[in-house]
């Protein structure tokens, strides 16, 4: 079987896993979820039966099952009942935030992580490698919510100057696109910086151990017996090497990166995913909750999944030893 | 009369503390320890904190630091060190019985499907993967909101949740000792497949598992963090990580209570770092080809 079809059919049969363990995480355990909403004993069995159907929850297990996968492959998840709203409405307008998040952040992440990997990595135990790695650390092991907490007393109470809440200014009238560009980018920084000073670690320290590993491999003394210099050494053939095994670790930067995305939402109340998930759990609003939860963990296995060819395109060895 | 040969892993606990105290870094994080573990054992039976002795006016709601409240009160006038105090015991006390359940899991998995190979091995691999790329953030909330807020809860869902990675570790390392020659050797004595495992693979494996244990607790310790923030922590059972949760929600931010805010923060940065840096400093006692790299 040719390797992409074969880790297509993964990742088809993770999403499935996913959902089916997302239908029984919400609809069979939680006891009886009408009684939740109804929050009432004055409820006659037939306005009992109403509710019911009108949530999926009449007949066997298996019906409710089925009558679940078929409701969200037309893209229903419910209705909220805190929103007042369909979810798939509010999940589609979180996910665009979140993403802008992300990206913002990855890009700060992926490249000031690498040159600072390459740099500390290249210097291997001098003083400029320790203070790296330390500071690293040390930014590794801060919870990313209390890095928010900080930046937002920093500069919503102390110093002042920047938005803290928020993806734009509260009933702003804009006369251009532009100013209503520069009002959400002024509204990015703060969350942006909060996410990135985390994770920018995990990229650090993963790239400083690849390159060292690279560093000792014999054509890399080749490299220096040919007089190469030290800077087209580190980036042309160091570098390069070193950037197979920190793809590797993506999966767990990806992991992180949502992690962290959703913490940061909830301190600066940015409009995404995560903040939808803290309301819904605020609410104990479940449609939302499962529908942000299952939409946020199958985004996670398709960009893995991207991950997983991408790496095949830049390491044309894995192809070859398959 | 035989003569034990005594191996790397059969050093005792006294020799891996002396070793970490010669390491720079594993000096710092056992010091880190030491401090942390006297503040959550000791400090709150001199100091209890009792949550349902709150303030009696409005001017003792989150007041700064003064001479009664060294830490400043918080939202509803209660001491904030003494809160300090208890939280260090919870936070230390979830973080610890969490890892229990993960390294449990991730090195019995790991052991078996590195050592039976095959389609076990295929199965629970398969699994592994599947919990590896899973978010675990959001699989998190979506338990503790369903399964309710309390500290058992909180430690399962950590528990069964942080183990993938000590499972793909422990069964690398296993399946490079499978292929050695003392596992047919023991074999064709007629030892079981059992008391190989029992006897010859996992004290070899043991201080990799026991490296790698050391920075589970400090993922751990964020993970109930992270979720006590989110609200998700045991109200009941104040950690330092529901400290920032109330501190957050109150609006201490906005108030300028940084007493409030600061010190379980610190606290959290404090342990986890201490726990990094030992289970760093291990890894390169262990396994010294790793040398200087983290």
């Amino acid at each position: 079987m040719p390797f992409l079809l074969r880790r297509f059919i993964t990742l088809l049969s993770s999403i499935f896993a996913i959902v089916t363990f997302n239908f029984f995480l919400f609809h069979i355990i939680p006891g009886d979820p009408i009684r939740l909403i109804a929050r009432t004993q004055r409820l006659n069995a037939e306005a009992i039966a109403k509710l019911r159907a009108s949530y999926g929850l009449d007949g066997s297990v298996l019906s409710q099952y089925f009558r679940y996968l078929a409701k969200l492959l037309h893209g229903d998840l419910g209705y909220s009942y805190s929103f007042k709203e369909n979810v798939s409405g509010l999940v589609g307008r979180a996910l665009g935030n979140t993403l802008l998040l992300l990206t913002a952040s990855t890009l700060i992440v992926v490249i000031a992580g690498i040159a600072i990997g390459v740099f500390a990595g290249s210097r291997q135990g001098r003083k400029s490698d320790t203070a790296t790695v330390i500071s690293s650390l040390i930014l590794w092991s801060m919870p990313t919510f209390w890095v928010g907490m900080l930046l937002v007393f920093t500069f919503g109470v102390w110093v002042g100057g920047l938005p803290i809440s928020g993806i734009s200014t509260a009933n702003a009238i804009y006369s251009n696109w532009f100013q209503y560009f520069l009002d959400i980018s002024r509204h990015l920084i703060l969350p942006t910086i909060t996410l990135a000073i985390v994770d920018i670690a995990f990229f650090i320290i993963i790239t400083r151990t690849a390159l060292i590993d690279v560093m000792s491999e014999d054509y890399m003394l080749t490299a220096r017996g040919k007089g190469l210099t030290r800077k087209a050494i580190v980036w042309r053939h160091g570098f390069r090497n070193a950037m197979l095994p920190v793809l590797t670790a993506s999966a767990l930067y990806i992991s992180a990166l949502v992690g962290g995305a959703i913490q940061v939402e909830v301190v600066f109340s940015w409009p995404g995913m995560g903040l939808l998930m803290y309301n819904s759990v605020l609410a104990r609003d479940y449609p939302v909750l499962e529908a942000s939860f299952l939409l946020t963990t199958v985004a996670v296995l398709v960009a893995n999944f991207g991950a997983d060819l991408l790496y095949r395109i830049l390491d044309p060895r894995v192809a070859v030893s398959q | 009369m035989m003569k034990r040969i005594k191996t790397n892993s059969n050093h005792g606990f006294r020799y891996f503390l002396v070793k970490l105290w010669a390491d720079r870094m594993g000096r710092w994080g056992l010091i880190a320890l030491a401090i942390t573990t006297f503040i959550a054992v000791i400090c709150p039976i001199f100091f209890p904190f009792d949550p349902s002795q709150v303030g009696t006016s409005a001017a003792s709601i989150l007041t700064g630091p003064s001479r009664t409240h060294l830490l400043g009160s918080d939202e509803l006038g209660r001491d904030v060190l003494r809160q300090f105090f208890t939280g260090a015991r919870i936070s230390l006390f979830v973080g610890i019985m969490a890892t229990v359940i993960s390294t449990i899991v991730g090195s019995g998995l790991g052991v078996f499907a590195g050592y039976y190979m095959g389609r076990l091995d295929g199965v629970l691999m398969r699994i592994t993967d599947f919990f590896l790329v899973v978010p675990a953030l959001p699989l998190m909330i979506a338990l503790g909101a369903i399964f309710g807020q309390n500290i058992t809860v909180i430690i399962m869902v950590i528990g069964f949740l942080s183990w993938p990675r000590t499972a793909r570790i422990v069964r690398s390392q296993t399946l490079s000792l499978r292929q050695r020659q003392f596992v047919p050797r023991a074999k064709s004595l007629g030892a079981s497949n059992l008391r190989i495992i029992r006897t010859h693979i996992v004290p070899h494996v043991m201080p990799l598992i026991v490296a790698n244990t050391i920075l589970v607790v400090a993922g751990c310790i964020l993970s109930e963090a992270t979720l006590s923030f989110i609200g998700l922590g045991d109200p009941d059972r104040i950690s330092w990580g529901t400290m920032l949760h109330f501190s957050f929600v109150s609006g201490a931010i906005g108030r300028g209570a940084w007493w409030y805010f600061l010190p379980p923060g610190f606290g959290i940065l404090f342990i986890v770092l201490g726990f990094t840096l030992v289970g760093h400093s291990f890894e390169k006692i262990t396994n010294p080809r790793l040398g200087g790299s983290v």
